[in-house]
């Protein structure tokens, strides 16, 4: 995609094409079955017959991440499960999304503690965090509500995950891991932007 | 020095009879008995309990760190005898046995060689508690990644692990 990059922003033929694909791709969007914890119950719930996930066209979900482009990260990651978790993100396909569901996923929940890791944006870029302990699935119906509405501002000219990704965030991920094992540092950990 | 009452429960005093000078005290609470016991014999007594008194099960070993004390741990083993084994009591029964170890290098044999159950948890006692079994098959973490530095269930373990020895975090 790079040698439209900047020479074609915004004019007709770009824009037309946005809408159509923007419209496939937030139309349709197959989350992947991802459960870690207590969370994991209530994205069960949202796709049942009460609730019916369905109505927003997001309700197959797939067992293998190079089948989705949309992850639901619902529940405590603790730091033996962030390498698996990162490997899976990087197996799904592009373009792809991220929903942190719930407190733990987060920003940690209520577990300060040795095995948690403190964030799951600390490892994958996260597109819409939904509050909530667990969330109700009316909430995470709003936030892929809030998540069409960013797909549907995406562009072809821009790589989905362009702006998102970056080195830095490898590096602050491998220092987390990092951080549970090491007693004394030799160095001090240079501060990753706010 | 045992008292009254715990002599008169069969397995103890069958215990007390044969390894008197490994029972280093005993109690009794809620009903469940408890003893310690000289860690160099656990093997030993937990065979003549398995063998002779029909303890076939062993439904647990766990630690206790009790930290400025020395000795600092204390191993339990929680043992139950069922019914339907031969030569045991009438009725389930359960016995604790605990064995007190020294902060240096905690060591104490495995008892895998008596009952086979023992190798998970025994892992998961080296895991949280880093206390070593002699012998045992497979003394590797299983519940922590591999390459984890430290034994969190243990009282000088920061309880925030080391994520703020950094001072990237608030």
């Amino acid at each position: 995609m790079s040698f439209v990059q900047n020479q074609f922003e915004r004019n007709f033929l770009v824009t037309s094409v946005d809408y159509v694909f923007n419209w496939a791709r937030k139309s349709a969007l197959w989350p992947l079955t991802f459960g870690l914890a207590c969370c994991a119950i209530e994205m069960i719930a949202s796709t049942t017959a009460r609730f019916d996930m369905a109505r927003f066209g997001a309700e197959v979900f797939r067992p293998s991440p190079r089948q989705a482009d949309l992850m639901i990260v619902a529940g405590t990651v603790t730091l033996k499960m962030a390498p698996v978790l990162k490997r899976i993100y990087d197996q799904m396909p592009e373009p792809k999304w991220v929903i942190s569901m719930g407190a733990c996923s987060s920003v940690g929940g209520p577990f300060n503690t040795y095995s948690v890791l403190q964030g799951v944006d600390r490892i994958v870029p996260v597109d819409v965090y939904v509050t909530g302990c667990p969330p109700r699935p009316e909430n995470l119906f709003y936030a892929l509500l809030k998540l069409q509405d960013k797909i549907d501002r995406m562009s072809l000219v821009k790589r989905p995950t362009e702006v998102r990704l970056t080195e830095n965030m490898l590096e602050n991920f491998k220092r987390q891991i990092m951080v549970s094992q090491v007693r004394q540092p030799s160095e001090p950990l240079i501060r990753v932007q706010a | 020095m045992l008292s009254e009452e715990l002599t008169q429960i069969p397995a103890i005093s069958a215990l007390a009879e044969s390894y008197g000078a490994a029972i280093l005290e005993g109690g009794l609470s809620r009903g469940e008995a408890a003893l310690y016991v000289d860690p160099v014999r656990i093997i030993e007594i937990c065979r003549f309990l398995k063998d002779e008194q029909g303890f076939s099960r062993l439904s647990g070993v766990t630690a206790v760190d009790w930290h400025p004390v020395e000795p600092r741990f204390e191993v339990v083993y929680l043992l139950q005898s069922l019914p339907a084994g031969q030569g045991g009591p009438p009725q389930t029964a359960r016995l604790r046995l605990k064995c007190r170890l020294h902060g240096e290098a905690p060591e104490i044999d495995s008892v895998y060689g008596v009952w086979r159950g023992a190798d998970w948890y025994e892992r998961e006692v080296f895991d949280l508690f880093g206390i070593r079994f002699r012998e045992h098959p497979n003394l590797t973490r299983i519940l922590l990644p591999e390459g984890w530095q430290g034994h969190p269930l243990r009282r000088d373990y920061p309880k925030h692990g080391h994520k703020y020895d950094y001072g990237e975090e608030t």
